[in-house]
């Protein structure tokens, strides 16, 4: 397994988002983690990073206990590509992509020729090679979420947490993110992604994770989970499942 | 680096070195390119008039405009890339002003040097973990917005606490230093004070200059930092460390001289774009061009001496506006 959290319970002292929370990844396997707003996907992104203390159970991330690993190395087995956001700085598509080699370059070092290749070939396996030297901040936002999934492919990860990676996208650009979320999963890399579109669960992702606001958690394969009656009692709203072309699709009802 | 900036910076660098040649040469005597090689290559201990006039009055001059320009420009680099926020430098986050309020009370309670410098840099640092902790404390604002009034509010108490040591001193013996001290000047500079100044803002700049590819790093949200393993709390605790005490070096040389540390990283983002190890270099050069520039300017110019202050608020005011009313979205 690549990534696993046993008996996992996160949130903060005093408040508890999600107990009992059992995920078992294995190399290609893409979790979609889906729940409302305030239903602790965040905290659980923030927890399964090793930037916020599980309250009980354990993570392990390759077969080593999350807790015992430092920063630096963390970094070379998991990498996060946070939502998308304005960015601060005009830096280049390929300098967001070479800070991915953070953790594999020393405290006083510089990206050297490996660092500066592996940041090439996820640019080019992500098909934005072309935009290497243009401003971050002038790029479309889904060419801003393919360099900062460059950048997370740059870490060279076993595993990869994605923040609502189709958020703020159009349609066309939602369809290539989910595309290239797939193929991570082709190369062997563990995916863990959340998003608001539960019909996301069914475009490749292998196991479905639904947080609720009550702390309750449904886990397991995306047909199992994303159901009508359980995506009711999440949302609140009434919802069918059906069959398109031989891939679910979720329709609201009105 | 690609060759493009690397040839830009050699050029600024080979500009810089012209400049300083030239203020050698201007003055109230004024130096044929022949008369300034004569004395240069005379040496410190020159007999002729101009070889005095060069080394003795404006080589510390000039070495002290380089400096400090060079130094407030770094820092002005570091507090930007570190806090995000390209509105930020040493005078808006209250560094100078705490620096400014320390030295002061570092004037008023000995004459010592290396108190004063001592007081600037506990000022300087203070003023800043203050604008830092309130601006974090405020939730629910603009961080960027918020760190900027918190600077701004609390150099503004740091000038009442100036406004009360200067009512306190000793008309006559006092207040004389501490008046002519916060108009700030670099004619005062002596060797003796570079020899001070020159090894703390080393020690300021080394740790940046070695971490200068890191600090873009210190450009990302807090937790994508870390996500890509960096311990963000005590990088940025050593930058804002490195940062204060170039700043507060700078003012306790010099006194306060605004808008450098604003204006020059602009300036040099620009030119190179915001990666941290073309910026620095660039930004130091450009700074401490510019700082000898105005010098140059405020001892030549008129019959009196202007203070250097003055002249850099005069290009730093429109120059900031025409930024602020050019920018969009994403610093350039």
């Amino acid at each position: 397994m690549i990534l696993e959290a046993r008996q996992l319970a996160i949130g903060y002292p005093g408040r508890c988002i999600a107990r009992e929370l059992e995920i078992a990844l294995a190399p290609g396997e893409v979790l979609c983690v889906l729940g409302p707003n305030g239903g602790g996907k965040t905290t659980l992104f923030r927890t399964l990073l090793g930037l916020h203390a599980p309250l009980e159970g354990e993570l392990r991330v390759g077969g080593t206990p999350l807790a015992s690993l430092p920063r630096r190395e963390i970094a070379k087995r998991l990498g996060y590509v946070p939502q998308d956001h304005a960015p601060e700085y005009a830096f280049t598509v390929r300098e967001v992509a070479l800070m991915g080699r953070a953790a594999r370059i020393g405290l006083f070092g510089a990206p050297a020729e490996t660092d500066a290749a592996a940041a090439d070939a996820a640019l080019e396996a992500l098909g934005i090679a072309h935009l290497a030297q243009r401003p971050y901040t002038e790029v479309s936002g889904g060419e801003r979420q393919l360099a900062l999934l460059a950048r997370a492919l740059a870490q060279e990860p076993l595993a990869l947490v994605l923040d609502e990676p189709t958020a703020n996208l159009d349609f066309g650009n939602q369809v290539r993110v989910l595309r290239h979320i797939r193929e991570l999963g082709d190369r062997g890399i563990a995916v863990v992604f959340s998003t608001h579109h539960p019909d996301e669960a069914f475009h490749g992702a292998s196991h479905a994770l639904l947080l609720a606001r009550d702390g309750t958690v449904r886990y397991g394969a995306p047909q199992i989970v994303v159901t009508a009656e359980n995506l009711r009692a999440v949302y609140g709203v009434g919802v069918k499942v059906a069959q398109v072309n031989g891939t679910r699709v979720c329709v609201p009802e009105f | 680096m690609t060759l493009s900036h690397r040839t830009t910076t050699a050029a600024a660098g080979i500009a810089l070195i012209a400049l300083a040649a030239l203020a050698l040469a201007l003055g109230d005597v004024a130096l044929a390119p022949r008369e300034l090689l004569a004395a240069l290559a005379g040496g410190l201990g020159g007999a002729d008039q101009a070889a005095q006039i060069v080394w003795q009055i404006r080589a510390p001059r000039i070495a002290a405009a380089l400096l400090v320009g060079a130094a407030l420009a770094a820092a002005g680099c570091a507090y930007q890339g570190m806090f995000r926020n390209a509105l930020v430098s040493p005078d808006i986050l209250g560094v100078s002003a705490g620096a400014a309020a320390g030295a002061v009370i570092g004037i008023f309670l000995s004459q010592d040097a290396l108190t004063i410098q001592a007081a600037a840099f506990g000022g300087g640092l203070a003023a800043v973990a203050l604008a830092y902790a309130v601006a974090g404390a405020a939730r629910g604002h603009d961080p960027a917005l918020a760190l900027v009034l918190a600077g701004v509010v609390i150099g503004s108490l740091l000038g009442a606490v100036v406004a009360l040591v200067k009512t306190l001193a000793d008309p006559l013996n006092q207040l004389p230093p501490i008046t002519f001290w916060l108009l700030g000047s670099l004619a005062s500079a002596s060797p003796r004070d570079l020899a001070l100044a020159l090894p703390l803002v080393a020690v300021g700049l080394v740790p940046l200059w070695l971490m200068r590819w890191r600090m873009n790093l210190l450009a990302l949200d807090d937790d994508e930092a870390r996500a890509l393993g960096v311990p963000v709390t005590a990088l940025r605790l050593a930058v804002v460390g490195a940062a204060t005490l170039m700043t507060a070096t700078c003012v306790a040389l010099s006194g306060v001289i605004g808008w450098v540390g604003l204006l020059i990283p602009h300036a040099a983002r620009l030119v190179v774009g915001p990666e941290f190890s073309r910026l620095l270099p660039l930004a130091m050069l450009l700074g401490a061009a510019f700082l000898l520039i105005v010098d140059t300017i405020c001892r030549t110019a008129t019959a009196i001496e202007l203070p250097p202050g003055v002249v850099t608020a005069l290009v730093g005011t429109p120059a900031f506006l025409l930024l602020l009313l050019r920018a969009r979205r994403g610093w350039q």
